[in-house]
């Protein structure tokens, strides 16, 4: 507290003030971005993270709204509280972008990503690979005689988790789409 | 009234009707149609310059010293890159500009045609927004769109590229209240409750600080008039930035000085002892803060400002308030009024005390010299023989600079043009040029030092041609002073490549482009020489020869606190520790 009794750090509109604003601790956060579809708005966006020096984990954009030319980026982004408060901002001043949603902290949210495994395997690695599909409810979208082709949907954590298993079981390939994401409820 | 047009003339048309009087620009191939409607027309003023980054400058001061938009008009490729560095001084410093570009057709766009550059894709950092226009359809409602986001908000320069087809072709043209509302909207309106917690805050303090800004100038000549008046009745001391020189009278007996790197003593030490500091229309720019973890240490901060990004940017604070300056002072008021008035006396009475010993250090002094002119003597004199005039001041980047932000009193906003954000070597000169064709009756000068002037001197051309009576006053040390300060501090006096060879005679110059020179190296002469510059009816380069090791103090070394000032020379060496040197 200080002389004047006003308790430091208090604004009270944002749910910034619930954490520590000096937090040395990297968070990670993802951000629902609406902004005009038009012609280098991703540009703008990518560009304020690389000239402020902040990270990009996952991106995805695609138009979600036709009639009023709305696309929406979700971005997964690491940082302390202050600098993702300051990401925040400062894709908000972007003319282009219509409302910045920090799903992290709104409440909860579910995510998903889109993978492609390519396995190439033969005899029980091949068995094993395509058991193991099965328990991740995994679909094979294409097979040879020497390979798979699965599709995931999952958590990134899952995703990656489905990775960790493939690899000795003869991964060869990876495509993933980056994280799209919805506030749960209405 | 809805009506089809070829899209140059459309670009003309809604400059008419945003009421532009002054186009800044330089033709080329790809704005030849506009050009062409330019020359079949006499409401708009079109000034040839003699660089693009000369257009940019000289339409930052236009806006500056009138607050209203600047326009730019160049070509493709070369004009737009040159353009580049006055419009990130434009963004740095939020100044609105509408700059127009020529481009390729589009179909050849992409094809490394003839001055093509990526002009889009180069300025997407450096403005607020930018358009590429590729149907002549939606030109008109682009422009007018450029014209709402450049002055709504926080200030700052847009661009508009348009190809040389677009410009051919015909379309409709919307005026600007048919284009429909635009979804860009920034908030004016500070939240209320917060205020009041100020106003709270302002009512219990003991060592209150205004702190002000470019903000203040920026939301017009009523936030500086709503600011005078909190200041008069609360009675707290302010200083201000760089930018905000003006917004409150240099005359007025509250004003502490401006504050940072080369700030008052009084107004810094103000701000490391404060308690509640009040931040409004500034940034915590890294000239003002010093080290971080020791800026002003014991205060509560409020922080007002149109940007919410620049909130908790640098310095975390505990009031902030996202809103424009002007309506914020006015609820501010309307709620300390409604309250009774109420100040901490006893509190202030004491810490007008403490500021008035901080005065007495007399931080500005120097050592007067009978032989050679003191650049700050140069300005004392400029000061005192020009304040009663209509005056405006522009300026270059450096020693200089911080010289004439010391030794001249601003009594209004709107009469200081500088390059503050960015540090634009060779700002000041082309900003004279706009800031006279604003004010033609008005005394216009620009405080520079030999080194920035020659970066533009190419304008010397604009001046004669459109007889603009700008004064050029050179303080001229034959040294990159700034540069040559630091080296002095920082790397053992080893100045290298700090110095100016080779210098023009600046009065064979002024001659040689048809204007008129003055040369003056002796303080007796100095007087009479600048009474001559001033009762000139012309453009002037006054190169004035001062003493070429001077330093500027107060100084902040980079890496300390406000509290760790040098005052004068006795005290320089070994100054910067390791940490402060990587520092600018």
């Amino acid at each position: 507290m200080s002389p004047l009794q006003i308790q430091k750090g208090t604004s009270r509109h944002s749910a910034y003030d619930l954490r520590d604003p000096h937090s040395d601790v990297e968070e990670v956060h993802t951000l629902a971005v609406l902004v005009d579809n038009e012609a280098g708005v991703l540009a703008r966006v990518i560009g304020l993270f690389s000239g402020r020096g902040y990270n990009i984990e996952s991106l995805t954009v695609a138009e979600v709204d036709h009639e009023g030319h709305l696309s929406r980026i979700t971005i997964v982004t690491t940082g302390t509280p202050a600098v993702i408060e300051q990401i925040k901002a400062q894709l908000g001043r972007i003319v282009p972008v219509h409302d910045v949603h920090d799903l992290t902290v709104e409440g909860p949210a579910v995510e998903r990503e889109l993978a492609l495994f390519k396995v190439k395997g033969s005899g029980d690695k091949r068995v094993e690979a395509l058991r193991l599909a099965d328990i991740f409810r995994a679909n094979a979208v294409d097979s040879t005689l020497e390979s798979f082709v699965f599709e995931l949907t999952g958590t990134s954590a899952k995703i990656d988790a489905f990775a960790e298993l493939m690899r000795p079981l003869g991964l060869i390939e990876m495509a993933r789409t980056g994280v799209a994401a919805l506030s749960r409820g209405v | 009234m809805t009506q089809a047009m070829t899209g140059a003339k459309m670009v003309v048309q809604a400059l008419k009707d945003q009421g532009v009087e002054v186009v800044f620009g330089y033709p080329g191939g790809a704005v030849l149609p506009i050009y062409d409607e330019i020359f079949q027309q006499n409401d708009i003023r079109h000034i040839l310059v003699r660089h693009e980054q000369g257009a940019v400058h000289a339409a930052e001061g236009y806006a500056r010293s009138t607050g209203k938009p600047g326009v730019v008009l160049v070509t493709s490729g070369p004009g737009a890159t040159n353009a580049v560095t006055g419009i990130t001084d434009a963004l740095l410093d939020s100044i609105p500009l509408v700059v127009l570009t020529g481009q390729v057709p589009t179909f050849m766009i992409g094809t490394d045609g003839f001055q093509e550059a990526d002009t889009v894709g180069i300025t997407r950092p450096c403005t607020k927004h930018n358009w590429l226009v590729k149907e002549t359809d939606k030109l008109a409602a682009t422009l007018h769109e450029a014209f709402h986001v450049a002055t709504s908000g926080r200030p700052g320069p847009v661009l508009i590229d348009i190809p040389k087809d677009v410009q051919f072709a015909s379309g409709t043209y919307t005026p600007p209240n048919g284009a429909g509302r635009s979804h860009y909207q920034p908030k004016v309106k500070g939240d209320i409750d917060t205020i009041t917690q100020l106003v709270e805050a302002m009512e219990k303090a003991e060592r209150p600080v205004f702190y002000t800004g470019g903000g203040v100038i920026n939301s017009g000549p009523a936030a500086s008039q709503l600011l005078r008046e909190l200041v008069e009745a609360t009675g707290f001391p302010i200083t201000s930035t760089l930018m905000g020189l003006g917004a409150y009278p240099a005359s007025g007996d509250k004003w502490l000085g401006m504050l940072g790197m080369h700030g008052l003593y009084e107004a810094n030490l103000a701000m490391h002892g404060c308690d509640l500091m009040i931040n409004i229309g500034a940034r915590f720019d890294d000239r003002i803060t010093g080290r971080i973890a020791d800026f002003s240490p014991n205060s509560i901060k409020a922080h007002i400002d149109i940007d919410p990004s620049s909130i908790n940017k640098v310095i975390h604070v505990d009031m902030p308030i996202i809103g424009d300056v002007g309506h914020v002072l006015e609820d501010m008021l309307r709620i300390w009024k409604s309250r009774g008035r109420k100040t901490n006396k006893p509190g202030l009475k004491k810490w007008w005390g403490q500021i008035d010993a901080w005065r007495q250090v007399d931080c500005l002094s120097f050592d007067p010299s009978p032989k050679t002119i003191k650049p700050q003597h140069a300005l004392q004199r400029l000061e005192a023989l020009t304040k009663d005039h209509d005056r405006y001041i522009t300026t270059e980047v450096g020693q200089h600079q911080m010289w004439a932000a010391q030794f001249l009193g601003f009594e209004d906003p709107n009469r200081w043009m500088t390059s503050g954000g960015l540090g634009t070597m060779g700002y000041g000169f082309p900003a004279s040029i706009g800031v006279q064709l604003a004010h033609p009756e008005s005394l216009v000068i620009n405080v520079a030092g030999e080194a920035s002037w020659l970066m533009n001197m190419q304008e010397m051309g604009t001046t004669v041609q459109y007889r603009l009576p700008v004064k050029q006053f050179i303080l001229n040390n034959e040294r990159l002073g700034m540069v040559r300060q630091w080296q002095e501090l920082l790397h053992g006096e080893r100045y290298s490549h700090s110095w100016s060879e080779a210098l023009p005679d600046f009065v064979k110059l002024a001659e040689a482009f048809g204007a008129k020179g003055i040369y003056c190296d002796n303080p007796d002469d100095l007087d009479d020489a600048i009474l001559e510059m001033i009762n000139h009816d012309g453009p002037v380069i006054f190169d004035c020869l001062v003493e070429k090791h001077e330093n500027c103090f107060p100084m902040i070394p980079s890496g300390e606190p406000h509290n760790k000032m040098l005052l004068g020379d006795a005290s320089t060496s070994d100054v910067i520790g390791s940490s402060g040197a990587v520092l600018v």
